[in-house]
């Protein structure tokens, strides 16, 4: 593990002296050792739920999930939530961004009914906040060496890794940067804002990260899960990065099983397609001559 | 069909007897699954195949897309979600086909470099090339315009870049951007356009494809040696070719089982594998990623398009000798059509007597070169714009037009080819053993 993250740094180092300092720093993305990775990897339920409980304690105040349909909770391969409790869930979410919901206002009692699972996750523009729906497949987490994408052949896209570094990736800022530079500093996030007292002389930043509008969401210890799993920080921003990974690839379990299903049934095939063509070729050849 | 003499359809039954009176369409069918096929074709020759096969796919999985996609700026991103999530097998539609999109484009390069390495553009086979040429250019167009359906970020900035291109055309260019778009940028107009055209391009390359496979049944496949096939005699025919079906066919099939386990298993298990991040946030005409990257497939056309800055001295001259007419941009624009242009003129500046490379020691090298220039220009489209990758997309694409225009007509001049065999028979007989005595001889 270590190996492979230093050697890809340093080829890194090496190799892309201004590719990867475009905008911030060089940011670290962890690499999270998530249940769903890989062709056998699946979602953990626990984790799904868990995950859930944080984004509805925590970030459905600033973010919405529009493209989730709400009854999807209880789909399998999902957090696998009994319906009659989706429908209580649904029932007791509180709409924060009553504006960008016009499909929930009722033109007869002129007030907006409270969500049933037939609805979507709210929309909520309230601090215009990014939508979380697809972030985990619409961030990277890891590229290179060089633009070849061989960290990502083998590590996977890495967006619930992404996101699990950057709500991880919180620190004191730097002493390079005054004290009223707006924002927060997050050693992950690459795409904000870097004062130029934090800069060398090319542009450089001299700081990994850059400074993020959010203010840091999770600090551990924050959140009671009722199966009382550990909530330190470390396990609390895996668990929502894993929630956020299933809200952007819902069907991600039926996929991997089509992909097992289709690649056993193409294997048999290939090989009785070989065994005939083997078969009617042979009175056309003798034995092979050479090699 | 085929100027290799075989046996035709001939129709033995009444209602058969009735048919083919009317209308021939069983011997045509026939004549073509049992065309006289060079016994010594070697698996880079099962490409086309895998084409007919991408081409088939790409228009099913498409068909059954459109039936839930909508084209409108405010709908087309949510749709594809709503595809993603409500329509039943949705997801491996839409991976399907996204990612057949690749494997069109893994197949037409192998297909191409394939009949670039054996000569396969010679005469007889030019209109076969060309053909093929048009083909791969509109595959290029229709990939592109599928690209900008979904209305990710990727989609909206690369249709805002590719599109921009046109406006680079001296005179006319501006107006011809805004007679493409619809309008003054990319916008709903744009996307209707390119959805119309997306599901029309495919039904045009079908039918390209019905004469690309009509022209070289006409002319005879071409095979590794580069040897035609002997036409006195349907017996001597015979020796150097085997039918259709089901030596090929069965052959095609296998390699293609072979290809789509790879293929399912990417779609499968790393279906995004291949595409870029940033298409999963909705298209925004106020935030410009960070780098516009096209798909991979379009990335070495695309590092020549940027390879002719204007600090480069050929750009420098065509401005002056021009006027500034051929500014940077537009001198970028020609290089990057050129480079199609070139590779469609092959059949006319290869001056070499000699078919495949097979037997040209020297043409091998650069042959080799060719394919290394390919591959790095598609890693230099996809770095950013600054040095050193400037430098190397210029070197890269000096070597893709020198290789055309000056190594391809030199080399047939100072050349010494290897001996060649003098027949497909003798070639597959030194790989195979003798194989006709094996089964009962034909008659000599």
């Amino acid at each position: 593990m270590f190996k492979k993250l230093a050697i890809s740094s340093i080829l890194a180092l090496a190799l892309t002296p201004a590719a990867a300092l475009a905008a911030g720093g060089e940011a670290h993305v962890e690499d999270f050792d998530f249940s769903f990775e890989g062709p056998f990897g699946a979602y953990d339920q626990n984790q799904l739920q868990r995950g859930l409980q944080i984004y509805t304690e925590v970030c459905a105040a600033c973010h919405g999930l529009r493209y989730v349909p709400i009854r999807t909770l209880s789909d399998e391969g999902g957090p696998g939530i009994p319906e009659d409790q989706v429908r209580a869930y649904a029932d007791q979410f509180i709409v924060l961004d009553e504006i960008s919901n016009p499909q929930l206002f009722d033109s007869e009692t002129e007030e907006y009914r409270p969500l049933i699972p037939a609805d979507h996750f709210p929309v909520n523009n309230s601090q215009s906040a990014p939508d979380l729906s697809l972030m985990a497949k619409a961030r990277a987490g890891f590229h290179g060496p060089y633009g070849l994408g061989i960290n990502q052949f083998f590590k996977g896209m890495g967006g619930a890794e992404y996101i699990a570094s950057l709500l991880d990736g919180y620190e004191e800022a730097p002493a390079c940067a005054p004290e009223d530079f707006p924002g927060h500093y997050n050693t992950v996030f690459t795409a904000g804002g870097i004062p130029d007292s934090c800069r060398d002389e090319h542009g450089h930043a001299t700081v990994p990260g850059s400074w993020i509008g959010m203010a840091q969401p999770l600090y551990g210890e924050d959140i009671e899960f009722a199966d009382g799993h550990s909530n330190e920080l470390h396990h609390e921003v895996q668990d929502v990065a894993a929630f956020l990974m299933w809200t952007a690839e819902p069907k991600m379990m039926a996929r991997k099983q089509a992909g097992f299903a289709g690649v056993l049934f193409l294997t048999v095939l290939t090989v009785l397609l070989y065994l005939t063509n083997k078969r009617i070729w042979a009175p056309h050849k003798g034995k092979k001559k050479h090699d | 069909m085929a100027g290799i003499p075989h046996d035709h359809y001939e129709p033995s039954t009444g209602a058969e007897k009735w048919l083919h009176r009317r209308l021939p369409v069983v011997g045509i069918l026939y004549d073509t699954i049992m065309i006289p096929t060079p016994k010594n074709l070697n698996w880079m020759w099962i490409w086309g195949i895998v084409l007919t096969f991408c081409l088939a796919l790409q228009i099913i999985t498409g068909i059954v897309l459109v039936m839930h996609y909508t084209p409108h700026v405010d709908m087309a991103f949510a749709s594809v979600e709503h595809i993603m999530r409500d329509v039943n097998g949705g997801f491996m539609l839409r991976y399907l086909h996204m990612n057949g999109a690749s494997l069109f484009f893994v197949a037409v390069y192998a297909h191409i470099f394939r009949g670039l390495y054996y000569g396969s553009y010679k005469e007889p086979r030019e209109i076969t090339w060309i053909i093929g040429i048009l083909i791969f250019v509109l595959m290029m167009g229709t990939g592109f315009m599928g690209y900008v359906l979904p209305w990710g970020q990727m989609s909206f900035w690369g249709a805002t870049v590719i599109t921009g291109l046109f406006g680079a055309i001296p005179f006319v260019g501006e107006s011809l951007q805004t007679w493409l778009l619809g309008g003054p940028a990319v916008d709903n107009a744009t996307l209707n356009r390119f959805f119309s055209l997306h599901y029309l391009l495919p039904f045009v390359i079908a039918g390209l494809v019905i004469v690309h496979i009509w022209a070289f049944h006409t002319t005879g496949n071409n095979n590794p040696t580069g040897v035609e096939v002997r036409r006195g005699s349907k017996a001597e025919a015979e020796k150097d070719t085997l039918p259709f079906w089901p030596y090929f066919v069965i052959k095609d099939l296998f390699a293609l089982g072979f290809v789509m386990v790879i293929f399912w298993a990417i779609v499968g298990f790393m279906p995004n594998y291949l595409g870029h991040p940033d298409n999963y946030i909705e298209a925004n005409p106020l935030s410009t990623p960070a780098h516009i990257v096209p798909e991979w497939y379009f990335l070495p056309f695309y590092a020549i398009l940027r390879a002719f800055t204007s600090e480069v001295w050929v750009v420098q001259i065509a401005s002056f000798l021009t006027g500034g007419i051929i500014d940077a941009k537009f001198f970028g624009v020609l290089a990057m059509f050129g480079a199609i242009a070139v590779m469609a003129l092959a059949p006319w500046l290869d001056t070499s007597s000699v078919r495949s490379g097979r037997y040209r020691p020297m043409f091998k090298w650069w042959f080799a070169l060719l394919c290394v220039d390919f591959i790095v220009l598609m890693w230099l489209g996809a770095m950013p714009a600054e040095e050193p990758y400037a430098t190397f997309s210029l070197i890269g694409a000096a070597y893709w037009f020198a290789y055309f225009l000056v190594i391809l007509p030199l080399l047939g001049v100072i050349e010494k080819p290897d001996p060649r065999p003098a027949t497909i028979e003798e070639d597959f007989a030194a790989h195979y053993g003798d194989a006709d005595s094996k089964s009962a001889a034909p008659a000599e």
